[in-house]
């Protein structure tokens, strides 16, 4: 009885899977040709978590909310993929002293709305976005701009709504001026936080993140929260990317795994990144639909300088320390290939990027290492830990790396885990970090002051471990003041090379970007901050 | 009668405000603050931190935040705002509930029907080889943990036999939501079978069904009316806090098929220190656990006339 009801059941089952799937099916038989037709209208899905935010530009933060933001606005520029700028909404991007920039608007964008991009839309935006009442989580990104201080006071009232350093000249043209010179600024203004608004955002803000209208290659359509996110492409668009497929649908995953089942099944067509369970299989599932490349993102560990442990340290001991570490044998055996041995504290892809800086720092030498941690009057304590947040799959790495440097220096290393990222930051953010803690950063913009200016300045917003170097913050302001963007990145290449003097963390491994998508696409890159990019890709008929 | 369900009603008042508050006690002595979370790896704004902790009630003492939010959701229905979206929690309650309701309530189905059908057949024929079966198969559900048997069951019926759909995509379709109501239903199903079986059993051997048999009465009648209704008041305890149960424990298996229901949703609320979305949340599985609770002490009085209420 029981066996006939239940087959009786996946029979109905069966069916109605069946007819769901039916289109997918049909696709799936064109896919093995590579030159097959291109429908110019057709829709591709991607994997992708709710976003944390509503969608407005400048408050999307982290990656499921960027990656729609990104392609329902466009900003001033963009970046291609060796890093250079390219022009998109603007015109031109003019300085003379690096102080004063002159933004030229390309005439004639329009929101999807209808109504015009102007100066003011950017200017607006901008002006919205840096005040605290507005509680942007992007905000300190317009910090840089005259008058910030007076939008934005640490004590006190606002003195001012408009910061003083924006000015409209005519419908397409406005003047930035920031408090002090910044030579790769232009590169700054890549990122979506500066994108434009439309004057219906401001009537109410909080439904316009619910129902965003941008400027971009792509037009909302639907957010069906914990579903999907859907985009049509935007036939008025104006810029360089003009989509080539029909639209997006970003479909919610909790979790990777069942992505890549999904994928696997023709029911998802891109993936950002594969699950460490799916590794091991995932090039062969996929063949030559499996993606596999680098992308803009570091992971180090960073002595908390505040310590007893560490205060005043002989930077040789760090560097022995970063010599006890086997990057190579761990990157292929516990990360399985997913990572690259870092050469630097500059992740691949940004301007300014080096292969080498010069040091052996990096190579694994037991011996040297010893000699070295030796000289510099050892490890206090003879003992580290190395803090990390067990939600995100750090724990074999740490206990590798920390195996690596007891087996070759005889430190004790063990792992310092904590519940979850927000238990991991709060410690950091508290500076109660018993030794060293686990850090990674993702590329802003590609310019490798990014890496270096953002994470090792005294007051640098990035900087959580404490570390502090006259001569560091000098050369930072050295390479600010530059004349041109050239000099400056030149600037801050001495500046890294000079790092293993100083040793403000150990770098560990370059981040990869290990996707796949189905054989209903083809065209699909991605981008240097891991993305996949989306107007790129074609859908087969 | 009345006077049982207004009693039964004015309880839940104490247990309704000691759920919630124990819940926000332990979400604030969780370490790590939400409004913090959303900043990442980069530092924030201070300004714009204070200005959203602000927002939220954060920087007020825990029992302040307690009296606040518990008079909001009284007085106003307003369950507070989602810190990271900035949605209101009912809109977020919304979107959950009604996906976790069907997959519970389709599990629910199976696990009543086939479970108690199953338990019948066992407990009519105990001691024979379909009851030895059934008890074997019964063991080996409650045994296997729920993501295993959900992984056996992606694999052979969503990757190699290619019957169904390997994840839910679609929260309204049934023919998805099949599978993981299967692998949900199962443990409890099990359970359902056992209860059934022994009761049948043992009242199998009753006076008043031999009185029943030797009246002459068929044996559909016989079991169908007279064993069955006394039997099955064990099993619709089991099955009325098994409700509660099935809306607010599907974390493993909601994760497990990508389904955004009220166990997903408490998983992430929990990582992300939402007191306010978790409060709510659990607030309505407390109202659901409560209301089933009394229907099953209802129900008692339909199936046996000598159970009466004061």
């Amino acid at each position: 009885m029981r066996g006939a009801k239940s087959a009786k059941w996946v029979a109905i089952a069966a069916v109605v899977a069946l007819a769901a799937t039916a289109c997918g099916g049909s696709d799936g038989d064109s896919g093995n040709d590579s030159n097959a037709a291109v429908d110019p209208n057709g829709k591709f899905s991607i994997e992708v978590g709710e976003p944390q935010n509503p969608l407005q530009p400048a408050n999307t933060m982290e990656s499921n909310g960027s990656i729609v933001t990104r392609a329902l606005f466009t900003g001033l520029v963009d970046y291609d993929s060796s890093g250079k700028i390219v022009m998109m909404n603007a015109q031109s991007v003019d300085t003379t002293d690096n102080k004063t920039f002159t933004v030229k608007l390309k005439p004639g964008w329009k929101f999807h709305d209808g109504t015009p991009v102007t100066a003011e839309s950017y200017v607006k935006a901008w002006n919205w976005a840096a005040a605290p009442a507005n509680k942007q989580t992007n905000s300190f990104w317009f910090s840089d701009i005259q008058g910030y201080a007076d939008v934005a006071p640490e004590k006190g009232k606002p003195k001012a709504t408009e910061m003083s350093g924006l000015k409209v000249v005519d419908d397409n043209t406005f003047t930035i001026t920031l408090t002090s010179p910044i030579p790769y600024f232009v590169y700054k203004l890549g990122y979506e936080v500066f994108s434009p608004l439309p004057e219906s955002f401001y009537k109410d803000p909080k439904a316009a993140g619910e129902k965003p209208i941008g400027n971009g290659p792509y037009k909302f359509v639907s957010w069906d929260h914990k579903k999907q996110i859907e985009v049509v492409r935007n036939d008025d668009y104006q810029g360089p990317n003009k989509a080539k497929n029909g639209g997006v649908i970003f479909k919610n995953y909790t979790n990777l795994e069942t992505a890549y089942e999904d994928l696997k099944s023709g029911n998802v067509d891109v993936l950002r990144q594969i699950a460490p369970r799916d590794l091991p299989v995932y090039k062969q599932d996929l063949g030559d639909r499996a993606v596999d490349q680098a992308y803009s993102a570091i992971q180090t560990i960073a002595p908390a300088f505040y310590t007893k442990q560490w205060k005043g340290i002989d930077p040789k001991v760090l560097q022995g320390l970063s010599m006890a570490i086997d990057r190579n044998t761990i990157t292929k055996t516990v990360l399985q290939g997913t990572r690259e041995p870092a050469t630097g504290w500059v992740a691949k892809g940004v301007l300014g990027y080096q292969p080498s800086l010069g040091t052996d720092i990096f190579t694994y030498d037991p011996a040297k290492a010893k000699a070295l941690i030796k000289e510099g009057g050892g490890v206090p304590g003879n003992k580290i830990s190395i803090q990390y947040n067990a939600d995100g799959g750090h724990k074999e790495w740490v206990e590798a790396v920390c195996g690596s440097i007891t087996k070759a220096v005889g430190v004790a290393c063990t792992g310092d885990s904590k519940a979850d990222f927000q238990a991991d930051l709060q410690a950091r953010d508290a500076k109660e970090v018993k030794s060293m803690y686990r850090s990674g950063w993702v590329l802003d913009y590609p310019f490798n002051a990014n890496f270096l200016r953002d994470l090792f300045g005294t007051n640098s917003s990035g900087n959580q471990s404490g570390f502090s170097n006259p001569e560091i913050d000098k050369l930072i302001k050295d390479a600010d003041a530059a004349k041109t963007e050239e000099e400056s990145e030149k600037l801050y290449q001495q500046l890294e090379k000079k790092l293993p003097e100083y040793m403000p963390s150990i770098p560990l491994w370059y981040y990869k970007v290990n996707a796949g998508f189905s054989e209903k696409v083809t065209g699909v890159k991605y981008a240097q901050d891991g993305d996949p990019i989306l107007t790129g890709v074609q859908v087969k008929k | 009668m009345g006077r049982y369900v207004a009693r039964r009603l004015l309880q839940m008042i104490p247990v309704f405000i000691g759920t919630t508050l124990l819940i926000f006690l332990m979400v604030y002595a969780l370490p790590g603050d939400p409004v913090r979370g959303l900043f990442g790896d980069k530092a924030g704004d201070p300004r714009v931190i204070a200005a959203l902790r602000h927002e939220y009630g954060l920087d007020q003492p825990i029992l302040v935040q307690y009296w606040n939010y518990m008079k909001d959701m009284i007085l106003h229905g307003d369950f507070g705002t989602q810190i990271a979206s900035g949605r209101p929690v009912t809109d977020v309650l919304g979107d959950a509930f009604p996906v976790t309701l069907r997959l519970a309530s389709l599990a629910f189905a199976i696990e009543a029907v086939l479970g108690i059908a199953l338990g019948v057949l066992a407990g009519l024929r105990a001691g024979r080889l379909t009851d030895n079966v059934i008890l074997v198969i019964t063991l080996l559900f409650i045994s296997i943990p729920i993501f295993v048997l959900g992984f056996i069951c992606k694999l052979v019926f969503a990757e190699q036999l290619h019957w169904l759909d390997p994840n839910v995509n679609d929260s309204t379709n049934y023919g998805q939501l099949l599978m993981p109501a299967i692998v949900l239903a199962t443990a409890s199903l099990a359970y359902v079978t056992r209860l059934t079986r022994t009761s049948i059993a043992e009242n199998r051997r009753a006076d008043y069904v031999r009185t029943a048999i030797a009246k002459g009465l068929p044996r559909s009648r016989v079991v169908g009316v007279h064993v069955m209704r006394n039997s099955l008041i064990p099993v619709i305890t089991y099955l009325g806090t098994d409700i509660g149960a099935l809306m607010g424990g599907a974390i493993v298996t909601e994760g497990l098929f990508n389904i955004q229901g009220v166990g997903g949703t408490i998983y992430e609320s929990l990582v992300r220190r939402e007191g306010t979305t978790l409060v709510g949340l659990v607030t309505i599985l407390v109202l659901v656990y409560l209301l089933a609770n009394l229907l099953v002490d209802l129900l008692y009085a339909v199936l046996d006339p000598r159970i009466r209420y004061a």
